[in-house]
């Protein structure tokens, strides 16, 4: 069973490794985008650990609720509202349990991708954070290890896709070649599970 | 890339700063990165709030004044700012008359305006919203996130803004907003790409010789790019873009913005060639603004919006306003 601590640790780990990969988080933003996907991505995962720190919730679902709402609150551009209605959706349907099952999480998080879907209107092939989420939920049924590769590997599968949502989309066939940032970055809060869970990343 | 900053993650609050510290008229909380009028709420007045991302100067916090902004709330650099700023500069302001939120249509400013709108209702602010997409550049709206705002955001703020001015409710200033945007079109070029602080090199590489044809305000590269062209051949190629999309009726307010890096002189030039195009075209010119208004960092290059107005807009237009980048009448 995961517990409260378990998800500090998730998003310790996520902040950790966006802080790692902020420069080529930005680098990849930077031919697509407006370089600076890792600079408010570091700004908002920095000001979530700070925070689980201070407020130290109780549960999985308080836990990553509060982490959703400080993204919203830091991050700006898309991605604030989108990884932290990722978040939030993800913790909400964790309920007010102490403790969850990695099928529960599985369920929740699917439903998190759901609201992301929702919000950004992306579908998978958009070349967004999205074709790194959803691969990454339907391999959590075999294990964490295995979500992250899949979101890996969803994040490497965007460089001959065309954009068709977000910044990006204004360059048409002119995206194609590049890696998707928010699936990259996707790919690193995923990873940071599978860390947490004591078991190989696999990296991004 | 030199840059005249300290570091780059104090970039906007150090402009705060300055900013504070020149428009005592102006209220700046740098900690919360709002820009308020001093005078908000104006008894009676629609508020008007807008915001994006920084590096656009003097938009949005340099129109912020009588006659234009009630406030405006910047967000990182090229990154839109969060509701938490939106719902104070909104909280702000109103006067119980509700507020105007005016938008530019990028994917993470609709998403943080419209949380931020909810937020204020559920404080009982009444919100309307209006959306900036005034780019021909974007042609595949159905496979993108739409035309992007640009130029005619000033259009937006002046005209809307006197509107407010004037005491009109919450439902005409939004309808002039509506109308000053669906009668704009912009287009811009870039002779060079611009540094973020956060990278510190340019966000993209154009090789000398070439320019971007249809770039947003971003950094982002455009549609298109080609060899150099003359400033007379860009004028006609910009306002051909513009009039392919929309063919005015009536007179026009022009805007012919600099990036951010090109000098008067030459901006001077191009408005020359502009002028030269639109007469040519038949398209009468009501008024003009040249300068840097709406900019892309340290992007050289330009763009023309063209406003259809009819009297309403023309009176709205010529109306008194006061803020620190546009300024006359008061």
């Amino acid at each position: 069973m995961l517990d409260a601590e378990f998800f500090r640790r998730w998003m310790t780990a996520t902040a950790a490794a966006v802080d790692r990969e902020a420069t080529r988080l930005t680098e990849l933003d930077s031919p697509i985008g407006d370089a600076d996907h890792g600079s408010n991505l570091r700004r908002g995962f920095t000001a979530v650990a700070t925070v689980l720190e201070k407020e130290a919730p109780g549960t999985p679902g308080a836990v990553l609720v509060l982490a959703g709402r400080q993204l919203i609150s830091t991050v700006g551009g898309a991605s604030g509202p989108l990884y932290g209605t990722l978040l939030r959706r993800t913790g909400k349907e964790l309920g007010d349990a102490p403790e969850v099952s990695a099928e529960q999480l599985a369920a929740a998080l699917r439903a998190g991708v759901e609201a992301v879907t929702k919000l950004g209107g992306a579908v998978p092939g958009d070349k967004t954070m999205v074709d790194a989420l959803d691969p990454a939920v339907a391999a959590l049924a075999t294990s964490f290890s295995a979500a992250a590769r899949a979101a890996a590997a969803g994040a490497e599968a965007t460089v001959p896709l065309i954009a068709r949502k977000g910044r990006a989309s204004y360059l048409g066939e002119r995206s194609i070649g590049h890696q998707d940032p928010g699936a990259t970055s996707s790919a690193l809060l995923i990873a940071a599970l599978a860390e947490a869970a004591g078991e190989d990343g696999a990296g991004a | 890339m030199k840059m005249l900053i300290n570091v780059a993650e104090t970039v906007v609050a150090d402009a705060l700063r300055g900013m504070a510290a020149a428009h005592p008229e102006l209220t700046v909380d740098v900690e919360n990165r709002v820009i308020v009028r001093r005078d908000a709420p104006v008894a009676d007045k629609v508020g008007l709030v807008s915001g994006g991302g920084s590096g656009h100067e003097p938009l949005h916090g340099g129109f912020v004044g009588r006659g234009m902004l009630s406030a405006a709330c910047p967000g990182e650099v090229f990154t839109s700012p969060v509701p938490d700023q939106m719902v104070r500069a909104a909280a702000a302001v109103d006067s119980g008359q509700g507020v105007l939120f005016i938008v530019k249509n990028y994917t993470g400013d609709v998403m943080n305006f419209d949380m931020a709108a909810e937020l204020a209702e559920d404080e009982g602010i009444q919100v309307a919203k209006v959306l900036v997409n005034d780019d021909v550049a974007v042609t595949d709206s159905l496979y993108t996130a739409g035309r992007r705002g640009t130029g005619a955001t000033l259009f937006v703020e002046k005209l809307a803004g006197a509107a407010a001015e004037e005491g009109m409710p919450l439902e005409r200033v939004e309808a002039i907003a509506r109308q000053v945007n669906e009668n704009s079109r912009s287009f811009g070029v870039a002779l060079s790409a611009c540094s973020t602080p956060a990278k510190g090199s340019p966000t993209f590489d154009l090789p000398a010789g070439q320019l971007e044809l249809g770039i947003g305000i971003h950094g982002e590269p455009g549609r298109e790019r080609r060899a150099m062209m003359t400033s007379g051949e860009i004028a006609e190629f910009a306002v051909d873009a513009i009039l392919d999309d929309m063919r005015p009726n009536n007179p026009v307010l022009l805007l012919v913005n600099g990036m951010g890096a090109t000098p008067l002189l030459e901006l001077y030039g191009f408005h020359a060639e502009v002028t030269r195009v639109l007469a040519a075209r038949d398209i009468a010119v009501a008024r003009v603004l040249v300068g840097n208004y709406v900019t892309s960092l340290d992007m050289a290059g330009a763009s023309v919006t063209l406003c259809q107005i009819d009297e309403e807009l023309l009176r709205l237009w010529d109306a008194p306003v006061r803020t620190p980048a546009l300024r006359w009448g008061i």
